[in-house]
């Protein structure tokens, strides 16, 4: 008993992070779902949330909860010293940025949004081209296709390579003179594929393109850092990193945000306000029109000192050790189609895979009767799908609490998927 | 694995999925529907040839996950032979069954009874219907003919 112990201490942990120390500041993995552990691996969806964070959130409503910004009372002042704080914390964390570049949204989807709305709409024309990229989610893609509709511009898109990355030498033919925009994932939702951040932004600017990059996977798992990677817009969300659900960032460069319409108007946003004109406030409070989500911001503030924690190379490092081991479980299941570049440097922890007899929502209504949480369908990238010439995958998606245990339980069931369907 | 997968994925429904029944073509088509379940990628192919007011020969061909693809094979292999108003008859109590409303599946058809266990699992109701709907549409269009050429129907956002 003492030796199992020992074995599963030891195949939690890599030399990044030790995931059975982790898992003890989750209390949602202690649940036992349908009889089993919960393993959870859906954390490309949304990740789980630490103590510290849940905490925050309590915290912040017994102890501190007032609207902030305006009031002068003690409650006012302190709420509106966390909520800037967490500011403060988002500006060192993607690489020192600063505070007047960080806008606080309700997710990544309303950050790009944000931009579509406001940037887009004054500098996209008739003609112009916008280049996206075939990996895109939809929160990346509909906004664009939507915009080059409105405008007659016209949108473009970077193809793929057989093993999974983005066709790099094709990028140079595709970015014209008429390319205002170049929106790409740092990190595929589906394929997992890490992007060239910093050289398709240089190849972007130099043909006077702005650059924003949906950095919704890739904050929660890598050192990312904005200023060095030269990006114009950076979109990523709370609740994929630990944070809690309907917190948003949209980091902007200042002198773009400057000159950018507001989005939202109302309370907030305003300088002053007369019935004949009004004058907007200063950045990044312009686009935070109304009372925002401050608990959540609060205690997303708590999920960054988590990760800080941890470290953020630790993070990255567990997940290529744990990715290459998943990658290489997988094989050992004949006939199994695994999606994505197979080198773990290249790619992060999100993990798609189809069954060629049993359909992904069979597997994953399976895996869940022995606890395992994944995800199944067309993770909201369905000209992906296309392009990969798949209606649905499985996806299993790996985070800092997840250990090889957890990998050794996913091919464990989906072995037995097998022989529950017969096949 | 647990009780109520087991209901879900009773014996009778895996052996339809493994060996589903309509699928060879047919030769005279007079009625032809499809379904689409766009979020999940079901599709289903429904062709029957009418003959003195009997679905005299059914072909269903169905991609999707086990509860769709047993569902469209009970559907073939159950309702083959039957007059249209008795395919309309149980095509809407299997309706009514898997939305949950009051509905007995008539004794002779008692293996479609267990396509009921899906009522479990809610996101998977829209499976099982789809055979179902789609067959309930193309006899509709049969019967009227208000619709040129195929229907295209689906059971998401529907219920």
């Amino acid at each position: 008993m003492h030796q199992d112990i020992e074995n599963t201490k030891a195949a939690s942990r890599t030399t990044g992070v030790d995931s059975e120390k982790v898992r003890a500041d989750f209390p949602i993995l202690n649940r036992v779902i349908n009889g089993h552990r919960l393993v959870y691996l859906d954390n490309a969806a949304s990740s789980q949330k630490p103590t510290a964070v849940i905490d925050a959130l309590t915290r912040y409503y017994t102890h501190t909860n007032a609207n902030i910004h305006r009031g002068l009372h003690t409650l006012a002042e302190e709420a509106t010293a966390a909520y800037e704080r967490t500011r403060e914390h988002t500006a060192r964390f993607i690489g020192g940025v600063k505070q007047s570049e960080v806008i606080f949204t309700n997710g990544a989807t309303e950050a790009i949004n944000l931009v579509a709305a406001t940037w887009g709409e004054d500098n996209v024309g008739e003609g112009d081209e916008i280049l996206i990229t075939e990996m895109e989610h939809h929160a990346n893609l509909v906004p664009w296709v939507l915009l080059a509709q409105r405008k007659k511009a016209i949108l473009r898109r970077i193809p793929l390579t057989s093993d999974g990355y983005l066709n790099l030498p094709e990028v140079s033919r595709l970015i014209t003179d008429r390319t205002r925009l170049v929106a790409f994932t740092h990190m595929s939702n589906v394929l997992g594929t890490i992007n060239p951040v910093k050289q398709l932004t240089e190849q972007a600017h130099l043909a006077g393109a702005a650059v924003l990059v949906d950095g919704a996977q890739a904050v929660p798992h890598l050192p990312v850092n904005v200023v060095d990677d030269g990006v114009d817009f950076y979109a990523f969300s709370s609740h994929k990193m630990l944070g809690p659900t309907g917190v948003g960032v949209l980091y902007g460069r200042e002198e773009l945000l400057e000159k950018m319409r507001p989005y939202n108007t109302g309370g907030e946003m305003i300088r002053e306000v007369r019935f004949d004109g009004v004058t907007f406030n200063d950045l990044p409070h312009k686009f935070e029109a109304g009372t925002p989500n401050i608990a959540g911001v609060v205690a997303f503030d708590a999920a960054l000192t988590y990760l800080e924690n941890l470290g953020m190379e630790s993070v990255r490092q567990h997940e290529i050790e744990l990715t290459g081991y998943a990658l290489n479980r997988l094989t050992e299941i004949p006939g199994l189609e695994v999606q994505g570049p197979v080198d773990p440097l290249g790619r992060g922890g999100v993990i798609s895979f189809t069954d060629p007899k049993i359909h992904p929502h069979d597997i994953s209504t399976l895996l869940d009767s022995r606890g395992i949480a994944i995800r199944a369908g067309h993770h909201c990238a369905q000209p992906l799908m296309k392009v990969m010439g798949k209606v649905a995958t499985a996806r299993a998606s790996l985070y800092v609490y997840n250990g090889r245990d957890d990998i050794d339980a996913l091919i464990e069931a989906l072995m037995e998927t097998r022989r529950y369907f017969g096949i | 694995m647990n009780d109520r997968l087991d209901d879900m994925y009773r014996e009778i429904i895996l052996d339809h999925f493994r060996s589903p029944r309509g699928k060879k073509p047919i030769a005279k088509v007079d009625i032809s529907s499809d379904g689409q379940n766009p979020s999940c990628g079901d599709e289903i192919e429904l062709e029957a040839t009418m003959d003195h007011g009997m679905l005299k020969d059914i072909h269903v061909d169905c991609r999707g996950c086990a509860i769709s693809v047993a569902s469209g094979s009970m559907l073939a292999e159950y309702l083959k032979g039957k007059s249209l108003e008795e395919a309309k008859r149980i095509a809407e109590v299997v309706r009514q069954l898997l939305k949950g409303e009051e509905a007995e599946i008539p004794e002779e058809y008692e293996d479609l009874d267990a396509l009921k266990g899906v009522r479990n699992f809610p996101v998977r109701i829209k499976c099982a219907l789809l055979a179902w709907v789609t067959l309930i549409e193309g006899l509709k269009n049969y019967e009227d003919g208000t619709v040129d050429g195929k229907v295209v129907v689906t059971t998401e956002d529907k219920e």
